[in-house]
């Protein structure tokens, strides 16, 4: 089995397996004033310290939620309300338009229901919006800007994002940047200190840590408007009761994924340019989505972790099946809901052509990949592609 | 001395059309207890996938798309969801309406085999490395000695789905595999069987339904599509007796809902005898004007070879209809038939389905209709 989804989900590590299950047994509510609840809380506020410093970021500045998704509604959508809150004329949301969908439907969202302008920034071919595209969109009228939003590495076709340049414009204006890390998150340096960002996402099962749990990084100065309202946990933004195991491991695994972080650049980047390479070899036409230049101290690049193709005159069903089929695991691009394959709306958004976006295959690779994987997608990929356009696209 | 194991069947890559229905899922399981390797997948083909009706049945909702998931995983084999809603809509859906446009009543379920997961679901499977589509339809393929393929009635007379199969021809058939055909059961025993397979579909209600008219209501679709079109009602000899808003509205043999003030003058009952697009008129009359003694039938599709020369036959003119005996002939493309005894409310459109015992010869689509008059 070659499991080359990890974009998905990536295997717990042992040690957060560990420290969850050293807590699942432990009674405490960490909101509870006894002995249960203070050590159920001393818990969770070192794990939020882990977080804040393999992150760049205070210890206050962590919003545990329970994953990514929540994460950027409530930046998107809390934001929003705050800003526009604060002043009415605030209603206009800049977003990229290869956002996943948990930002792009929030922000939808707001357009259909609250009054909300979106307004979608420029890509270039690779999918990344440059700064100079911010800063126009903001000076059309830098009072009406609620926030925008851009991710800090695309999810899909890898390329990552000038996050910092983008904030100094954002910080110029006064407009809250939000990004959506979460594929960043242990493959980039990801300092939200530095990064001048208002708030960030990240995710515990992208990075060897359990589901269900993630964190919005938020500026002190920020107070979005809650998503979920109810014991006033967490700053008074996100409120719930705490999964004291889940946060504990997603510590562990967080601090992990920031210290093996050159490793894996390294190594897992190695064997994800291997990959590369042997695609290419076996299916001379595909096309790599994404910037193909690695990310590097002076080049923004893709993620290490990224190899997304396309290949043309092929459905990426049929291939995910014939792969599928020979114990290989990949993914169009990111999961759909309804089951029905629709074009990914990234690479529409790079103008590349809807028929050929319907041939796309997304390897991710993560902590467990080994060069075994990648011969098996060396030896597989090309009758795959020649059976797969064989059938064509239906 | 040890016996000699009989030869495995051999071990098939099979792609069963799982529906979210029970028949599809215990066909899928029956096909992955065979010992073959089974990939489950679900058509999309409603042009709005993301339509979801509670309780709904059919075939085009992410519900039952869930339902057909579920018994993949249960069945545990891999699955997935293709979208043929493009090619749905216009061999199926765009000819159903032009069909009862043009005045005729076509049955959806039948193109569907032929155009899509015989054709275009069949087509992309093969080309991907399966041998053959496996469905939940009640027939069964037959080798005869010569390896002959031949498509034959459902063990079970009762439910048997051969009619709907009947456009199939060789190539198709030597795809196809039927694992529910050889089942004399019930609904209910096949219930069970799912039930003990761990399938939560069991408790499924039954799909009667097109499946592209979510609610049953097939006036409204058409009206919908095709808008009214006020025409008169007359009796054979053209006399007016009332109006109508659509022609499409109408089946030959209704006799419910034709809203006609002025009674017969004999008082009995009068039916739809003839639809005529052209001058938008819908004809009614006395029951006796609808017994059929004779019709052609074009664009004959052969489960093997073409007969030569005429032939005895039984017919089957509808998917839940009975059996009676024509003669047939085959006549420079355009099929002849003559029915032993008359028969009533046969409709351009329609196919006919002719059987030779069990065995489909093959089918046809109903062209014109020869009446006798009472007298006849």
């Amino acid at each position: 089995m070659a499991y080359l989804d990890h974009a998905a989900t990536t295997p717990m590590l042992p040690e957060a397996v560990e420290a969850m299950t050293a807590q699942l047994t432990v009674v405490g509510n960490a909101s509870s004033l006894h002995a249960a609840g203070r050590r159920a809380r001393r818990t969770v506020e070192e794990a939020r310290e882990t977080l804040a410093d393999a992150l760049g970021a205070r210890p206050s500045e962590v919003v545990l939620t329970s994953g990514g998704t929540e994460a950027d509604n409530l930046a998107v959508k809390g934001l929003f309300w705050a800003r526009r809150a604060a002043d009415p004329a605030r209603i206009r949301v800049l977003a990229s338009p290869v956002e996943h969908h948990a930002v792009l439907d929030a922000v939808h969202w707001l357009g259909e229901h609250e009054g909300a302008t979106i307004e979608y920034l420029p890509v270039d071919a690779y999918g990344r919006v440059h700064p100079e595209a911010l800063r126009a969109a903001i000076e059309r009228n830098p009072d009406d800007v609620a926030l925008a939003t851009v991710m800090w590495a695309n999810n899909e076709i890898g390329t990552v994002m000038p996050i910092r340049q983008l904030a100094d414009v954002a910080a110029e204006f006064d407009v809250p940047l939000h990004a959506d890390a979460v594929q960043a998150f242990g493959q980039l340096p990801v300092d939200f200190g530095a990064s001048g960002l208002a708030a960030m996402t990240v995710s515990g099962h992208k990075v060897g840590g359990p589901y269900g749990i993630g964190a919005l990084l938020l500026g002190r100065e920020y107070a979005p408007v809650p998503v979920l309202h109810g014991g006033g946990q967490e700053r008074h933004v996100r409120s719930g009761t705490l999964d004291v195991p889940a946060v504990a491991a997603f510590a562990v695994a967080g601090r992990i994924a920031a210290e093996r972080r050159d490793w894996f650049a390294r190594e897992i980047g190695g064997l994800r340019d291997e990959l590369i390479a042997a695609v290419r070899a076996a299916a001379p036409d595909a096309i790599l989505g994404g910037d193909p230049a690695p990310a590097g101290p002076d080049t923004l690049g893709r993620l290490p972790a990224n190899a997304h193709f396309t290949f043309p005159g092929c459905e990426g069903d049929s291939l995910l099946l014939l792969l599928d089929a020979q114990g290989i695991e990949c993914s169009t691009g990111s999961a759909c809901t309804a089951g029905v394959a629709q074009p990914s709306h990234v690479l529409l958004a790079t103008g590349t052509d809807p028929d050929l976006a319907r041939g796309t295959l997304r390897f991710s690779l993560g902590h467990t990949t080994t060069r075994a994987d990648i011969e098996a997608v060396a030896k597989a990929i090309g009758p795959a592609v020649e059976r797969a356009r064989s059938a064509g696209l239906s | 001395m040890t016996e000699i194991p009989a030869a495995p069947q051999r071990r098939l890559r099979v792609l069963a059309a799982m529906s979210g229905g029970v028949d599809s899922a215990v066909a899928a399981a029956r096909a992955a207890e065979a010992g073959h390797d089974v990939t489950g997948v679900h058509l999309a083909l409603s042009a709005n996938p993301q339509s979801f009706r509670t309780g709904a049945r059919g075939c085009c909702t992410i519900e039952d798309s869930r339902d057909a998931r579920r018994a993949a995983d249960v069945i545990g084999i891999p699955f997935y969801v293709w979208d043929l809603a493009d090619r749905f809509r216009e061999d199926v859906v765009e000819d159903f309406v032009a069909e009862y446009e043009a005045g005729r009543t076509p049955n959806p379920c039948l193109r569907c085999n032929e155009k899509i997961k015989f054709a275009a679901l069949l087509d992309k499977a093969l080309a991907l490395g399966f041998d053959a589509v496996a469905t939940g339809h009640y027939a069964q393929v037959v080798t005869d000695a010569d390896g002959n393929r031949e498509l034959h009635r459902a063990s079970d007379m009762a439910k048997d789905q051969s009619y709907v199969l009947g456009v199939l021809d060789d190539r198709q058939l030597a795809h196809a595999m039927f694992p529910l055909g050889d089942t004399v059961t019930t609904k209910d025993e096949i219930r069970a069987e799912a039930e003990r397979r761990g399938l939560a579909v069991a408790k499924k209600p039954d799909s009667h339904d097109i499946c592209f008219i979510a609610d049953g209501d097939t006036q409204g679709f058409l009206a919908n599509r095709l808008g009214r079109a006020e025409g008169d009602i007359v009796d054979e000899s053209g006399t007016k007796l009332g109006t109508h808003e659509g022609a499409y509205g109408y089946t030959i043999g209704q006799r419910k809902g034709l809203r006609i003030g002025t009674p017969a003058p004999d008082g009995k009952p009068r039916y739809v005898l003839d639809i005529s697009p052209v001058n938008n008129t819908v004809t009614v009359g006395p029951v006796e004007a609808l017994d059929v003694t004779a019709l052609t039938a074009i664009k004959p599709r052969w489960c093997g070879t073409a007969p030569a020369g005429p032939g005895t036959y039984t017919a089957q003119l509808r998917a839940h209809g009975g059996e009676t005996p024509v003669s047939a002939e085959l006549v420079d493309g355009t099929l002849h038939v003559t029915f032993d005894e008359p028969v009533r409310g046969v409709a351009p459109g329609q196919a006919i389905v002719l059987y030779d015992g069990t065995r489909v010869v093959g089918s046809a689509t109903i062209a014109t209709t020869g009446r006798a008059t009472a007298a006849a």
